[in-house]
């Protein structure tokens, strides 16, 4: 057991690579490839399970840590551990793949090959994200995610997909460079890239000079990241991504990769410039309520289903932003579950869109219309998730959002009574589109015609809604291991406000 | 000093040198004897074999290091780890050429005799420490890639693009050969350890500023650094496509070479501005024009002028620092470089017709090997993980953060930012659009296979464990740097004494 507790995070990693290397070598027959991939990507998901069945609820620490030399000169280490924080991330990402593989199972249909290994490359990249604390090695997995999403953009999308495809590569690109600036300046005078050891240079302040480089890094960091998350007025690259992207892409980019920006920022900007932080969150959550706002006001005049949901991307990562720089206990555990829910959630949103798409080849909301009557089984998939990502309580996304808001309260009650009024928007919009799509006569004659789901559909979609309908029932299963990593992750702050408070 | 006849090991020291040359001439006089028609298989098998025995006789050279021949002569990990890097990329070039050659109906003869030359000549480069040895193999290495530039005979293009190297490059050497008697001038010595102890020594005579700045537009011209960079996509648009890939990695590399000896070894006073502002006008200049181009030969004539500049970079660093990170950057960036160049000239088929970007369209799907193999080294060229050119513009920058250089890495970080953009045209154009006219894919002869697999393998190794190669470096580079050091208090001692008896 001792053996597999150590090698875990470097399993679950690089499974989901090792298979798509294995890929390059069979023959192209494409039911074998997509069945390949679906074991492996199950497999993943079985051993990531592991994870939270061994996990040390109490401990505040990092879990199942592997630290082995890399590259001696300079001093880089293959350094990886999970806490309650980035433990649910990998799961969220094992959890999506699958569904991911499922649901393109018929709708890529060229290039099947090279759709699945670069499903699976960035699978691993996603996971290493969350697990790495070596700074080197979580720059390494983050632009490694770049090229895998950028090509499943470009190439397996639709319309405009060239356009999306780099636009999405340079946004992140030319902000992450700026990340990579600050690491390197963090290692040039700390000597490490250990994300313990920085942070506790930091902390007991043996690093020269940091007090006028910190704002500087601080914004590097937050550059990445909130193009990454994306932040308003950093955004704009995400709907082109969302809208040309195929399904799967949209799934992962919307439940997995927004979230390496928001895990980012929880775990980079708070852990190492709390400080900072505190002295930027004013505008950061300025930005953050301009986010809620904004995405759902101009979700609600979209007429494209997957620009709805991308929009209402930017209004839920507004949320998960928000508390995050609320420094409350609340907010915190809040961004986490939004975090989460917003995965399962728009993941599955995504994955029902891409269903319609496959049958319509269309996103337009004007060529649908009273879909629930030849789509029973559709629509009630849909207005489950619809509910659930509207925050209805006992579904997923009331709890975080409660949460959120509780925290912002605390902070500062304009933070949340301007943030309360996003769960009211995204009623809106979403339970709008609802009624265009579903409900009324049906519109388009051809419409009438249409086939419910298909069984594997159904498959891909029963884990999503069961995970919501969990997940709001039973929120403490996440929170209990959420919640110490959370309190270790602010503690910094707590000092803060004492030392504050004594002066 | 007292001129002793040469001894053995002073041979072996410049062993791979005389290997080289040996099967250069034999290459020359086979050449007329063979039939034309089997002479592409077997004078080109004979440069393979020649490079391999130049591997091989580097690693007897590198068993004795040492001065040789009067101190012009120094062989360390420094001059080993250039000379494995330059044959190797003739190697590769060789291994490219085969397939090129027969494809473009060029007789083969002294091509591959020129290419050994060539080699002799950036041999030397890296392992000679006399000024006066430099600029004579600076010349070796120049006359023979002057020709090789123009060895597409029937096309205006490559004539004009030799012509254009051989005037403007003889202008530079020109400005460098001034460069070193200004030197001698200044410090009355042309050997590069005399010269580091005479700088360190006291007060710099102001010819020696002089002597290092028109030193380095020499230099700069052989490593195609703004503004010394004008001829570079000229030159490379019409020379032979494998030549070009050769002609971006092994010259620059002999001459970066000579740079580090020059300007670390040597301590080179008032560098520091020269270096500072021709690495932000190269990478600028380079990314920036290379956004618009739309053929690929030009492209990448462009990106490597962008990064010469990177490699400048490391140079304004300190020299413990930036010396391994030089070394680290060239060797990844010749794997890369030269990778994308045999795609490339595997690509262009009969008269280098399929070169523009237009001609890459649907790579992806006609030649999915050919596609995947590119798109790595570009992703290399870009500096994304798992490859080689992700280390090389990390460990460059974060040398550069370590010597206080913010405003530099943070210029170099944008412009690698810029960079993205063109390498990403390249792959988005193989992937995601359709072709417009049918461009006839050759099958991938065995020869080709082997130099996209040995440079694949360099790239993806340097990108995922490139710590042996990074302890290499250092340690060559500290030798270097120590060598100059305690060297230079030698000769400092020495010619204390019959200074002070006059």
């Amino acid at each position: 057991m001792n053996i597999l507790n150590t090698h875990i995070l470097t399993l679950v990693t690089f499974i989901p690579a090792a298979g798509g290397l294995l890929l390059l070598l069979v023959p192209r027959r494409d039911r074998d490839i997509r069945i390949f991939s679906l074991i492996v990507s199950l497999l993943t998901f079985g051993l990531s399970l592991h994870l939270v069945a061994r996990v040390h609820r109490m401990l505040p620490g990092f879990q199942y840590e592997i630290d082995r030399a890399w590259i001696s000169t300079p001093n880089i280490h293959y350094h990886m551990g999970v806490d309650g924080i980035s433990m649910w991330l990998v799961l969220l990402t094992t959890f999506l793949t699958p569904l991911c593989v499922l649901i393109s199972w018929n709708s890529i249909h060229e290039r099947v090959k090279e759709f699945f290994i670069l499903l699976l490359v960035l699978e691993t990249a996603l996971i290493g994200v969350f697990t790495s604390l070596d700074l080197f090695l979580f720059y390494f997995f983050w632009e490694s995610t770049l090229i895998p999403m950028a090509l499943l953009i470009g190439i397996y999308g639709h319309g405009r997909k060239v356009y999306a495809a780099v636009k999405f590569f340079l946004y992140t690109m030319v902000a992450s460079v700026f990340m990579l600036a600050a690491v390197i300046w963090l290692y040039a005078h700390v000597g490490s890239f250990d994300f313990v050891t920085i942070q506790n240079a930091i902390r007991t302040g043996q690093v020269e000079g940091f007090s006028t480089a910190a704002p500087w890094l601080f914004i590097g960091f937050f550059l990445a990241f909130a193009v990454k998350v994306p932040l308003f007025p950093f955004h704009t690259w995400l709907p082109d991504a969302h809208v040309e992207a195929p399904t799967a892409g949209s799934v992962l980019l919307a439940g997995v990769l927004l979230k390496m920006g928001t895990y980012g920022l929880l775990r980079f900007n708070l852990g190492l410039f709390p400080e900072q932080s505190r002295h930027n969150a004013p505008w950061i959550c300025t930005l953050a309520l301009v986010g809620i706002v904004y995405g759902a006001l101009v979700a609600m005049v979209q007429p494209n289903l997957k620009r709805v949901i991308a929009y209402s991307s930017v209004s839920h990562l507004g949320f998960v932003v928000l508390g995050i720089f609320s420094f409350t206990q609340a907010g915190l555990n809040g961004a986490m579950f939004v975090m989460l829910a917003h995965g399962i959630s728009t993941g599955a949103l995504f994955m029902l869109a891409g269903i319609i798409f496959e049958r319509k080849h269309s996103y337009e909301i004007a060529d649908m219309g009273g879909l629930a009557t030849p789509m029973p089984k559709y629509a009630t998939f849909f207005l489950f998730i619809t509910l659930a990502s509207v925050g209805l309580p006992l579904l997923n996304g009331f709890v975080g959002e409660f949460l959120v808001l509780s925290g912002a309260f605390q902070a500062n009650p304009w933070y949340g009574t301007i943030g309360a009024t996003g769960v009211i928007w995204s009623a809106c919009y979403l339970l709008w589109m609802y009624q265009r799509v579903f409900f009324g006569k049906v519109t388009h004659p051809e419409n009438s015609t249409l086939a419910d789901l298909s069984a594997r559909e159904q498959l891909a979609l029963w884990p999503t809604a069961v995970a919501a309908l969990v997940m709001g029932v039973a929120p403490l299963l996440w929170l209990n291991i959420i919640d110490p990593a959370v309190q270790a992750a602010l503690t910094p702050f707590a000092q803060v406000a004492s030392k504050v408070v004594g002066q | 000093m007292n001129p002793t006849l040469p001894v053995g090991a002073d041979y072996v020291r410049i062993l791979p040198e005389i290997v080289l040359s040996i099967f250069g001439m034999a290459i020359m006089v086979l050449d007329p004897l063979v039939d034309e028609k089997k002479s592409q298989q077997l004078l080109g098998g004979l440069g393979l074999i020649g490079t391999l025995a130049g591997l091989v006789s580097t690693w007897i050279m590198a068993q004795s290091p040492g001065f040789a021949f009067w101190n012009m002569v120094q062989v360390d990990g420094f001059s080993v780890f250039f000379h494995v890097l330059v044959i190797a990329i003739a190697l590769v070039l060789i291994l490219t050429s085969y397939e090129y050659m027969a494809v473009q109906q060029l007789r083969a003869g002294e091509y591959y005799g020129l290419i050994l030359f060539g080699l002799v000549g950036m041999c030397l480069m890296s392992s000679a420490v006399e000024l006066v040895l430099i600029f004579i193999s600076l010349e070796i290495s120049s006359i023979s890639t002057y020709i090789l530039a123009g060895f597409r005979r029937r096309s205006a293009t490559s004539s004009e693009s030799s012509l254009k190297y051989f005037l403007l490059g003889s202008f530079a050497t020109a400005f460098f050969l001034y460069g070193v008697a200004m030197m001698f001038g200044a410090t009355g010595s042309t050997n590069i350890d005399a010269i580091s102890a005479a700088l360190n020594s006291g007060k710099v005579p102001l010819l020696a500023y002089v002597a290092m700045a028109l030193m380095f537009v020499g230099l700069g011209f052989k490593v195609a650094a703004a503004p010394f960079h004008i001829w570079t996509p000229d030159v490379y648009e019409g020379a032979p496509a494998p030549v070009v890939g050769f002609m971006s990695t092994a010259p620059k590399a002999a001459a970066f070479a000579v740079l580090l000896r020059i300007i670390f070894e040597a301590n080179a006073p008032g560098r520091f501005w020269l270096i500072w502002l021709s690495a932000v006008l190269s990478m600028t200049l380079g990314n920036v024009a290379a956004l618009v181009q739309d053929n690929v030969k030009r492209l990448l004539a462009y990106s490597s002028i962008a990064h010469a500049g990177y490699i400048l970079v490391a140079f304004a660093a300190k020299p413990e620092l930036g010396a391994p990170a030089v070394m680290f950057y060239t060797a990844a960036y010749a794997a890369m470089n030269v990778g994308a160049f045999a795609v490339v000239s595997h690509l262009a088929n009969e008269n280098e017709r399929y070169v523009t970007l237009e001609n890459y369209a649907g790579l992806g799907r006609s030649s999915p090997i050919l596609a995947g193999t590119l798109t790595i080294f570009l992703i290399s060229l870009i500096g994304i993980p798992i490859t080689g050119g992700f280390f090389a513009k990390f460990y460059v920058f974060s040398a550069a953060l370590q010597s206080n250089l913010v405003w530099l890495t943070i210029i170099g970080v944008i412009n690698s930012a810029i960079g993205a953009y063109y390498y990403l045209k390249i792959i988005v154009v193989m992937y995601m659009r359709e072709a417009r006219e049918e461009v006839p894919v050759l099958p991938i002869p065995l020869a080709l296979r082997a130099a996209l697999a040995l440079t694949l393998a360099a790239t993806v190794y340097l990108g995922v464990v490139p710590g042996r190669m990074l302890t290499f470096v250092q340690q060559s580079a500290q030798q270097l740097l120590q060598a100059e050091h305690t060297s230079a208090r030698e000769q400092v001692g020495n010619a204390a004494v019959p200074r002070a008896t006059q």
